[in-house]
């Protein structure tokens, strides 16, 4: 087992959730705010990255529950899904609307399609880390148990 | 109806594939439907056809590039479906008891079927471009055919050659029949023989159009292909050489000629090619003693023929070529499938093996050779009298230079007699023609009724068309008519002692003394065979194609990083400044110090960037590439861009991460440094790029003579994008497009490094396997 460092081990773990959590505020908010599902998806790879650094590749892998490579893939779909979806409306591709409903406690709640589209970006991004770190970072652990 | 035609064709290939367990013989049944329906719909329609009217279809594709699928068949057109439906229905009636219910018989029976759609395809297309994709799809299911026996080498070297010559001819073409429809304004054939262009382009164009036609219809010197193309099972080889894929390019040549035969080089271009390619075949066809191999010499012989009387482009001489098209298409199926039924029954077509065929059932066998081998020769009263006469009549009443044309002509007929006749006596008598052999094959068993009737059906048609030439006078006529409104034909056995007929019997008499030379003249052709053969010169072509590319490649892609990065860094550097001098764009230096609190930015940045190239150890580099970058970030807050600012913060952090990701693999420091030349070099290299990126990022930045889009995009952010933040409506909205192609290539890179990684591993030991070898030990 490589050697933990019980201060990286114990920040990382306090960080992590507020990181994860800002990732996806950055995604829905980055229609009016800074932010977007690119810049949340590296907020969120890079808060994988930091469990990565600090425990290890099966704990990095452990912050999502499904196979690396199914984020990209769900992604892509939903992007793809969003940009094909107006047609079936007889709109351009890519036509972006707001839904809007009225839930009983939260009120007025606006989603535009575009966000389901930042959405696909934010998984290919995080997908794609996860998949980098899968493919790269496993013969460094294998070595780094070996010495 | 002619979609349908062809969509028959393609639905009877995919049934006989899907249901191939359980077809058995009757996959030759289904495949023949496609045939079949064009031989009905002929029938129906024989009475339009005959009028000069054409059935046309078509199918709007591309609507805004006038691309469409145009069909039309006229009374030429109808003549090919003729040859090509008719001989297919018999070419598939035969095959079904040439090769049966054998292991490959259905994948051969669908690419039959597919081979008869496509070659009707060529036919019935009115549209270049729709008539070139029929002509590859020929290309290709030849090319599936003639390697039908994938595991014999020899049969999968003579499909590759095939699909090497009459694709590459088939894209000289391409590109001829773009140029032509670019100078004509109009990729319909029918309009563009009505109104031909001219010029040097369109000459360029024809040149262009005829390497395809000369390639598919195996002329010199492209011919050496077609007779390694007999490896194919003897159907496939009757129906190539009879009435599919060779007859593509007779049939272009056919359709192009009267409107630009007199265009350019045309003629004496195409009849020099088709004379050469009609004598060297009949020269080359007294040699073998592979009787399918004497065939198919003889094909490309009579395939140069039919390209001098189209060629040509006069009325009188399309006619000739008409009936020639028919005629031989009868004989040569014909005598195809007696060498395949020979082949069959006695395992041999080798002369020198060939045992005597006696017996009641031969007979049957021996008359259809005589009679379409007779035909070939031109003897009356047969159908390739009928089509002779009319080549020779034409010629001899034509203009001065057709006498040399004729000369030709008749040299090419007589050895077209000397060849057939060797055929004759070679199946009737082999002993005569390959004296004495050794070893004979037993004699054999005489074939089956139903094996012998195709062939039995073409015979009788020979003789009928030699008969009773009333019966295709107006069929032929049409054709022609429909070729050249100046056409007309008149077929007859007897046109009174005439110069044809004293020319015919000149032909028959000294190809008849040829044969009975033939010793002589064997051992004349030996002593002076040239060095060179067809297929020796495909061989090095091929051989210094893959040794130059391997040269080239070894030159272009040498496997050094640093020179590869260096010619793209230098590349990316001269465009660059080439482009900057030449034009008025330089807007001057801007401010040094824009505020101030860009200073202690830009101090971090060069101190950063510098200290990484001194840096020793690789994770010091790293770590301070990684400070260039977060300086970067820091530089964008103060412009005011938090959008970029979070996303250079963001990608820098992975960065660093997947670069220690990387560098774990790694040696600690960088391996010795390159002193003298090697480093000055990558100094200068590195200092040309950095000042060159400089300027052009100054120039383009201060160059900007038009509104600047961001502007009005700023504008639609909200009414059209629904969102406040510029940046992300652009990537999500109005430059969405963009964000799609941009994320898809992130996935394929994605899959690209784990594939990378998961290449460059070593097969993981068993644990226990470790624990045995102790491999682990010394790490």
């Amino acid at each position: 087992m490589r050697l933990r460092s019980v201060i990286l081990d114990t920040t990382v773990r306090l960080v992590f959730d507020a990181a994860l959590v800002l990732s996806v505020y950055m995604l829905f908010a980055g229609h009016n705010q800074p932010g977007g599902g690119f810049v949340g998806g590296l907020v969120a790879g890079a808060a994988i990255g930091l469990r990565y650094v600090a425990g290890g590749l099966d704990e990095a892998l452990a912050v999502v529950p499904v196979r690396p490579s199914l984020l990209p893939a769900v992604g892509l779909a939903l992007a793809v899904g969003t940009a094909l979806w107006p047609l079936a409306g007889d709109e351009p591709p890519l036509d972006h609307r707001v839904l809007e409903w009225h839930l009983p406690v939260l009120g007025e709640v606006a989603l535009a399609t575009a966000t389901i589209f930042d959405a696909g970006v934010y998984l290919i991004v995080v997908g794609l880390v996860l998949m980098v770190l899968d493919g790269l970072g496993r013969e460094g652990d294998e070595e780094a148990e070996g010495g | 109806m002619l979609f349908a035609l062809l969509g028959a064709h393609a639905a009877s290939a995919a049934a006989v594939l899907a249901a191939r367990r359980r077809l058995g013989r009757a996959a030759w049944v289904v495949g023949a439907l496609g045939p079949a329906a064009v031989l009905a719909w002929l029938a129906a329609n024989a009475g339009r056809l005959a009028d000069g009217e054409a059935v046309e279809a078509r199918a709007e594709w591309i609507g805004g590039l006038d691309l469409a699928l145009d069909l039309r068949v006229d009374a030429f057109a109808a003549l090919m479906l003729v040859l090509v439906a008719g001989i297919g229905v018999l070419v598939f009636a035969y095959a079904r008891s040439y090769l049966g219910p054998a292991p490959r018989a259905a994948r051969a029976a669908a690419l039959l079927a597919l081979f008869a759609g496509a070659m009707t395809g060529v036919v019935v297309a009115d549209n270049v471009l729709v008539l070139y994709v029929a002509w590859e799809l020929t290309s290709v299911t030849s090319y599936l055919l003639i390697g039908l026996d994938d595991e014999d080498a020899g049969a999968r070297a003579a499909a590759q050659h095939a699909l090497l010559v009459t694709a590459l001819g088939g894209l000289a073409m391409l590109a001829g029949l773009v140029l032509l429809g670019q100078q004509a304004g109009t990729f319909r054939l029918g309009e563009l023989v009505a109104a031909p262009p001219s010029g040097t382009v369109t000459v360029a164009a024809l040149v262009l159009v005829l390497v395809g036609a000369f390639t598919k219809s195996a002329q010199y010197p492209f011919h050496s292909w077609l007779p390694g193309a007999m490896v194919a099972p003897t159907p496939v080889s009757a129906y190539l050489h009879a009435a599919a894929m060779v007859k593509a390019g007779v049939y272009l040549v056919a359709r192009l000629a009267p409107a630009f035969a007199d265009v350019g080089v045309w003629r004496p271009l195409v009849v020099t090619v088709g004379l050469v390619t009609m004598v060297a075949g009949g020269l080359r066809a007294l040699r073998p003693f592979d009787l399918k191999q004497l065939l198919a010499f003889g094909t490309i012989s009579q395939l140069g023929f039919l390209v001098v009387l189209f060629g040509i482009g006069r009325p009188e001489a399309t006619v000739a070529g008409c009936a020639l098209l028919l005629a031989h298409g009868l004989f040569k199926a014909a005598l195809f499938m007696v060498v395949g039924i020979v082949d069959h029954e006695t395992g041999t077509r080798d002369v020198r093996r060939l045992p005597a065929l006696a017996g009641r059932g031969w007979r049957t066998v021996r008359a259809v050779a005589v009679a379409s081998a007779a035909s070939m020769a031109a003897v009356p009263p047969l159908a390739g009298f009928v089509a002779k006469e009319e080549a020779y009549g034409a010629l001899v009443d034509g203009p001065g230079g057709d006498r040399l044309v004729l000369a030709g002509i008749v040299a090419g007929s007589v050895l077209t007699v000397a060849y057939s006749l060797r055929f004759v006596v070679a199946l009737l008598r082999p002993g005569a023609v390959a004296g004495a052999a050794g070893s004979r094959a037993p004699a054999a068993h005489a074939p089956p009724g139903a094996f012998v009737a195709p062939a039995v059906v073409l015979a009788a048609a020979t003789v009928v068309l030699g008969v009773a030439p009333a019966v295709w006078s107006g069929l032929v006529d049409h054709a022609a008519h429909a070729l050249d409104g100046r056409a007309h034909a008149h077929l007859s056995l007897w046109h009174g002692p005439s110069v044809p007929l004293l020319l015919s019997a000149a032909t028959l008499a000294a190809g008849a003394a040829l044969f009975a030379a033939r010793r002589p003249v064997a051992a004349l052709q030996a002593a002076t065979a040239p060095p060179v053969s067809g297929t020796r010169v495909y061989d090095a072509a091929v051989r210094g194609l893959l040794r130059g590319a391997a040269r080239l490649t070894a030159v272009v892609q040498p496997g050094s990083l640093p020179l590869y990065a260096g010619v793209i860094l230098l590349t990316a550097a001269v465009a660059t400044t080439v482009a900057l001098v030449s034009g008025p764009w330089w807007p001057g230096w801007p401010d040094a110090v824009g505020r101030t609190a860009h200073v202690p930015v830009a101090a971090l940045l060069v101190v950063g960037a510098v200290a990484s190239t001194v840096a020793r150890r690789r994770f010091a580099a790293v770590m301070l590439l990684g400070v260039v970058g977060y300086a970067m970030a820091v530089l964008f807050v103060v412009q005011g861009a938090p959008d970029l600012a979070l996303t250079q913060f963001g990608v820098e952090t992975l960065f660093v991460v997947v670069f220690l990701l990387v560098l774990r693999q790694l040696p600690d420091r960088f391996e010795h440094r390159r002193t003298g030349a090697g480093r000055l070099v990558r100094l200068a290299v590195s200092a040309v790029v950095g000042v060159f990126v400089m300027v052009a990022a100054v120039a383009a930045a201060g160059s900007r003579t038009a509104e600047p889009v961001s502007r009005a995009m700023s504008e639609q952010a909200w009414p059209e994008g629904h969102g406040r933040n510029v940046v992300n409506v652009i990537l999500v909205d109005i430059r969405g497009f963009d964000t799609l192609g941009e994320i898809t290539v992130l996935v394929a890179a994605a899959i690209g490094i784990v594939a990378l990684a998961r290449a460059g591993r070593r097969p993981r030991p068993r644990a226990r396997d470790r624990a045995l070898t102790g491999e682990e030990v010394g790490s």
